[in-house]
């Protein structure tokens, strides 16, 4: 028997030429903008050897900053989970009034500039802003403090977990959850026993870039935070302070881990999306 | 157990979907829900099953109210047209869900669960299926997974929406017999939709025919059959040819056929309309006739015959194939009703706006 040829052989071949240039185009490019400056990175942190860029990492300012950027993404990342998933529940099963409305309302943050929420929360928040003196009565800090990132970093990842469960709570449909109901399950068990598991890929893989946009985000906290050494820099403020300060080979480590942490997160997202 | 509705309206909008349902059910009965698309079968189910509450009317089951319960409450067990198994569960889990979701102080033992879920799959004849997932099931399988599904809490009331709708035919008919066995076997009151009316036949107790959110006629199926009581019924089960008759002391004439195999009636004189089956026509070669054969298409072992009348109408007749050897077309033929309904002339606004669709045509609601 002949060994079965493979898949397509018989299909009539098309000119190879540009689809080989247009490759060829495509890697130079991804190597020139992507692979090169993420190597080069990598390469100027650890320049002057392992010493150098440990004693630029445990720097207790830079250290700090890599301890908030973690602190900040663990308070956004499960707020913006239970938002999510309540505000695609409402949009899937239920028709109400201003429905439309608030779909439109979600995505503003994807379409606004960071930096003007941080703009934003300053004139609400600010000593000079509208709600300002009533704060400052009751002693509460919100800018150049920990609420005030906080609030920008929710504010500019919002939508991650919703546009990510949305479309497969949509298309799902409600009739499982009828049927759990008809069953005899209550609605929490509904959720727990029927939504959750068909949505959880979608909501961890939102999960995932939740993470990675509160860990890199830079133009609002940067409004928001005053940029004070060792008190409210982020990682992402502190690597533009070191360089600013031409502490070359402090910045390129900072930056080196910051990158590490969006490799990792760019690994289970891409595990993930080979699971759905 | 006995279910009792009165009266019951439903609303989209504006458009009046149950327009006064009056139904009761016995105690153990199977009944069908027949009626063409959109005519609110799922809806008046969906209601029953506390999915979708009316604007007005009652349901009460062993003389309580049901409208004041939950779904969660009522329990019934529902089985979706399109199955809604869940897909991430493997099929003994589909079947023990109902059980493992009851609270705490009710719930029976794991051990007790795991048996009844074994039982039921020996039932179910689908022993070998219990560790796959429903998206590794074949229509009918998954079909059984859900009634499973639906049996393992025991209901009081079963609900099946259109529950053959998307399998083919030879593998309806096994599952419809099988039905009919499960529901004996288990006792429970079972209510079923379906647009297919060999289905409803051949399965029901009785068969309610609804008809754009009114119950058309309630009865046996051979009742039903035999003395469709509205034109709409007559039209949907399967009396399909419409002839233009003249009413005279208790008879129905018509140029150019033979009506004289037709009882008398008590009607009063004047137009009317004869509804027949195409197979109750029988025709016959007459140089005299004044219907013509237009076309004859064979399906096999029936010949269906396409006649023109005088007037330019046509109607359809079916007859065996060897029982009219000698027909052409073009041949000027007579007609004979053998059997057939007849009900007054109604002014055409008076008739469901929207004609019987053949079940093979049914749309699907998406
Ligand atoms: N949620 C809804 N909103 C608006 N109209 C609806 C809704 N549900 C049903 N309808 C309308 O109610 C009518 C009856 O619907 P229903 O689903 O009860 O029909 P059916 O008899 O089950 O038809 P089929 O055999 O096609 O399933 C249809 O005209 C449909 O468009
Ligand atoms: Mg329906």
């Amino acid at each position: 028997m002949r060994p079965a040829a493979a898949p397509g052989a018989l299909a009539p071949r098309p000119d190879q030429r540009v689809a080989k240039a247009l490759i060829a185009a495509a890697v130079l490019l991804t190597i020139a903008v992507l692979v090169v400056p993420l190597a080069y990175i990598f390469h100027r942190a650890f320049a002057q050897g392992f010493q150098v860029f440990a004693a630029n990492i445990l720097e207790p300012n830079t250290l700090h900053a890599i301890a908030l950027t973690a602190l900040v993404a663990l308070l956004t990342v499960p707020v913006n989970i239970a938002f999510g998933i309540a505000a695609a529940w409402a949009i899937a099963r239920f028709r109400f009034r201003g429905r439309k409305a608030l779909l439109t309302l979600i995505e503003i943050p994807f379409s606004i500039s960071p930096i003007i929420a941080g703009i934003c929360y300053l004139l609400l928040y600010g000593r000079q802003g509208l709600l300002g003196s009533w704060l400052l009565a009751h002693d509460i800090q919100i800018l150049f403090a920990l609420p005030g990132i906080v609030m920008v970093t929710m504010f500019v990842t919002s939508p991650f977990v919703l546009r990510e469960v949305l479309p497969l709570m949509q298309a799902q449909g409600s009739e499982q959850e009828q049927a759990a109901v008809t069953l005899g399950a209550s609605g929490w068990q509904v959720f727990r026993r029927v939504t959750l598991p068909n949505i959880r890929w979608a909501l961890l893989y939102g999960a995932v870039l939740c993470t990675a946009r509160a860990v890199g985000e830079f133009g609002g906290v940067s409004v928001v935070s005053g940029s004070i050494r060792g008190q409210t820099n982020t990682l992402p403020l502190q690597i533009e302070l070191l360089f600013n300060d031409l502490n070359i080979a402090g910045a390129f480590a900072a930056a080196s881990t910051l990158t590490v942490i969006a490799l990792v997160v760019m690994v289970l997202k891409t595990a993930m999306e080979a699971r759905r | 157990m006995s279910l009792s509705i009165a009266n019951m309206t439903r609303r989209f909008g504006q458009t009046e979907v149950l327009r006064g349902i009056d139904l009761d059910i016995g105690k153990g009965e199977l009944v069908a829900l027949l009626g063409p698309s959109g005519s609110g079968k799922t809806t008046l189910l969906r209601i029953i099953a506390g999915l979708d509450w009316p604007d007005a009317g009652s349901l009460a089951v062993d003389g309580q109210d049901w409208l004041g319960r939950t779904a969660q409450a009522r329990r019934t067990g529902f089985v979706f047209q399109h199955y809604a198994l869940f897909p991430h569960m493997k099929v003994r889990d589909n079947i023990a869900f109902g059980l493992t979701v009851l609270p705490r102080s009710q719930r029976p033992p794991s051990a007790q669960i795991e048996a009844r879920v074994r039982e039921l799959l020996h039932f179910l004849q689908i022993d070998a299926l219990a560790d796959r997932y429903p998206s590794e099931l074949s229509g009918g399988q998954r079909q059984r997974v859900a009634l499973g599904r639906a049996l393992a809490i025991s209901p009081r009331l079963l609900l099946l929406d259109e529950p053959f709708g998307a399998l083919d035919a030879q593998v309806r008919r096994d599952l419809r017999r099988w039905l009919r066995g499960v529901h004996e076997a288990s006792g429970t009151t079972t209510i079923f939709v379906t647009h297919d009316q060999e289905e409803a036949f051949e399965l029901a107790d009785r068969v309610v025919v609804m008809g754009a959110g009114r119950i058309e006629q309630i009865g046996h199926p051979d009742e039903i059959y035999d003395h469709p009581a509205s034109a709409f019924v007559a039209r949907f089960v399967g009396l399909t040819v419409e002839l233009p008759v003249t009413m005279h002391q208790g008879r129905a004439e018509a140029p150019g056929i033979d009506l004289t195999a037709l009882p008398r009636r008590a009607m009063a004189d004047g137009p009317a309309t004869l509804f027949l089956r195409p197979s109750d026509i029988a025709v016959r070669p007459d140089p005299e006739g004044c219907f013509r054969v237009a076309e004859i298409v064979s399906t096999g072992a029936l010949l269906r015959l396409q006649l023109t009348g005088p007037d330019g109408c046509g109607i359809e007749a079916e007859m065996p194939r060897r029982r009219i050897a000698g027909l052409e077309t073009g041949q000027p033929v007579l007609l004979r009703p053998e059997a057939g309904r007849i009900f007054p002339a109604a002014p055409r606004s008076d008739q469901p706006a929207t004609p019987a669709p053949l079940p093979a045509f049914k749309e699907q609601r998406l």
